[in-house]
């Protein structure tokens, strides 16, 4: 199924007419399941509409999978009904938590990546998997904060969640560029290392400085087009690893569909590009 | 490692407790965290993605308020009452009541059902999908045994009347285009928010209407109902009434 993906778009409601007549060829939608977990009603309905003509990618944000608690029961299964309804090619979340005790805290929140932190998402991840009947992908987030109780590295972490649960990875190139500034790593070196055979999915997505820190801490804001900077380091990982589903992310000063659909075209040509190259190289 | 890590949970604990209290705790396991200034950035996020959920599902009280009065009293719920859901769109559910009792709206009685109205919007657009029942499956009945059945309502279908204010219109004005607020006629209101197809419905209610609703759901048969209906209006038309509610939308069934 992966193969007839090529760049994706974040859906908007704003934007469900035009996404549902675009036919790009490869043009694939993601949603947050957060949004359509109702019991009726015209949203599931706009998303029925889309998944007829597209392929559909659920990107869950509120799972917690790194809280130290099992996955909330209901909201598990009201997914598992909502993956049942629209079969999507590609289901995700991420390496973050947001629900502590009976609050939801709406954001991707930290954790020190102990083994007692492994044990635990790596419990979860087979939850949720068990739940869904299919394996789901991990995403990296966007760093902050330098916690210094960390006694696994991200990759590493990453790594051994995919070999003891069967999960695969989201990479997100513009978290990475965020948390190798704000942390002071290298981003090429982090994707270099990033295990390809697991990458299921790739996102890209605009970034901003902080408006009261400025230029030294950005943030993951999705509120802007993609950096040059993302985009090189997008390229530079997609030679390496080959092609993969990639998504653009778009949840703040959402322009017209016309706009992000071309910035979507820039993803998919570095796409054909690689593919073309790799087939001389074949040749 | 320069210090031994929390366990997931303490750490947790520590750090959702302060994303909603300001003051550092030296002795909390995130004490470090909380002096690196990108700490705000995680308080900030929470807090703001909360208030524009707020904000997105009360319009019309954002309208009627502002946005920058609606997300300084909305700073204040999300403080007090943050999400229990991760479906940001069903936050809020109290919301009308907190506004009930927040003093700086006193000046604004009518807000807090406003609020309900907004909530009714939600939970209307958000339902069970269901057949709407059309006037043919009564007019196929004899009238001698319309009495004993019982009407369903629409599991879409929101209704409330309101006593004190003209409700419906101010909320009504303030959700849609015009927002005219002027020459609203001050009295009280009843209101029904229907989704016959996808998109929600809304249109005003009497008194007895309301009251012929509350008696439907709550199992009552159609000329039991309809007593009802007649004891809060002596002169209510009852087949105009019917016919005006099976047009909106609000059964879906008749038992």
């Amino acid at each position: 199924m992966h193969t007839l993906l090529t760049a994706g778009l974040g859906l908007k409601p704003e934007h469900f007419d035009a996404a549902l007549s675009c036919r790009a060829p490869g043009l694939w939608f993601e949603v947050h399941p957060e949004n359509y977990l109702v019991d009726g009603g015209p949203r599931l309905r706009w998303l029925e509409a889309v998944r007829g003509s597209h392929a559909l990618s659920l990107h869950g944000v509120s799972l917690s999978l790194a809280g130290d608690a099992a996955p909330d029961a209901a909201h598990l299964q009201r997914l598992a009904a909502l993956v049942a309804r629209v079969e999507p090619a590609l289901v995700s979340e991420h390496l973050a938590w947001s629900a502590w005790g009976d609050q939801h805290y709406p954001d991707l929140l930290p954790f020190p990546r102990t083994t007692q932190a492994l044990q635990r998402i790596a419990a979860n991840i087979e939850r949720t998997q068990a739940a869904l009947g299919r394996s789901i992908a991990i995403e990296n987030p966007s760093h902050y904060l330098h916690i210094e109780q960390h006694a696994w590295d991200e990759i590493d972490f990453l790594t051994e969640l995919t070999r003891r649960t069967g999960c695969s990875l989201l990479l997100d190139v513009n978290n990475v560029h965020v948390s190798a500034s704000n942390l002071g790593f290298s981003a090429e070196a982090y994707l270099d290392r990033f295990p390809a055979s697991s990458v299921a999915e790739i996102h890209l997505a605009g970034h901003t400085p902080d408006p009261t820190l400025g230029a030294s801490m950005l943030i993951d804001s999705h509120d802007a087009p993609v950096a040059p900077v993302v985009w090189a380091l997008y390229r530079r990982l997609v030679e390496r690893i080959g092609t993969r589903p990639t998504l653009i992310e778009r949840d703040g000063n959402v322009p017209a569909f016309e706009e992000i659909l071309a910035e979507r075209n820039l993803a998919a040509a570095v796409l054909q590009q690689c593919e073309a190259s790799a087939v001389e190289v074949a040749a | 490692m320069n210090t031994a890590a929390p366990s997931l949970g303490d750490f947790q604990r520590a750090f959702a407790a302060a994303l909603f209290a300001d003051g550092d705790q030296d002795a909390s396991p995130i004490a470090s965290l909380l002096q690196e200034p990108a700490f705000a950035i995680y308080r900030n996020t929470v807090r703001k993605a909360c208030i524009d959920a707020l904000e997105a599902n009360y319009p019309a009280v954002a309208r009627l308020v502002g946005s920058e009065w609606f997300r300084a009293a909305a700073a204040v719920h999300v403080a007090v009452t943050p999400p229990h859901d991760a479906r940001l769109m069903y936050y809020g559910a109290g919301f009308a009541e907190f506004l009930a009792g927040f003093e700086p709206a006193a000046s604004l009685p009518y807000l807090p059902d406003v609020a309900r109205l907004d909530r009714f919007w939600t939970e209307a657009h958000i339902a069970a999908d269901a057949e709407v029942l059309d006037g043919s499956a009564l007019a196929s009945l004899p009238p001698e045994q319309l009495g004993a059945r019982v009407l369903t309502p629409h599991p879409a279908a929101r209704w409330a009347w309101f006593d004190e204010a003209p409700i419906h219109t101010i909320w009504r004005s303030n959700r849609e285009a015009d927002g005219d607020m002027t020459d609203i006629a001050w009295h009280g209101e009843g209101s029904l928010l229907t989704r016959p197809q996808d998109s929600v419905c809304w249109c005003e209610l009497g008194r007895a209407e309301v009251a012929f609703l509350d008696a439907c759901a709550a199992g009552q048969a159609l000329g039991d109902a309809a007593a009802t209906a007649l004891s809060v209006q002596a002169d209510i038309d009852l087949s105009q009434m019917l016919a005006k509610l099976l047009r909106a939308g609000a059964f879906a069934g008749l038992h």
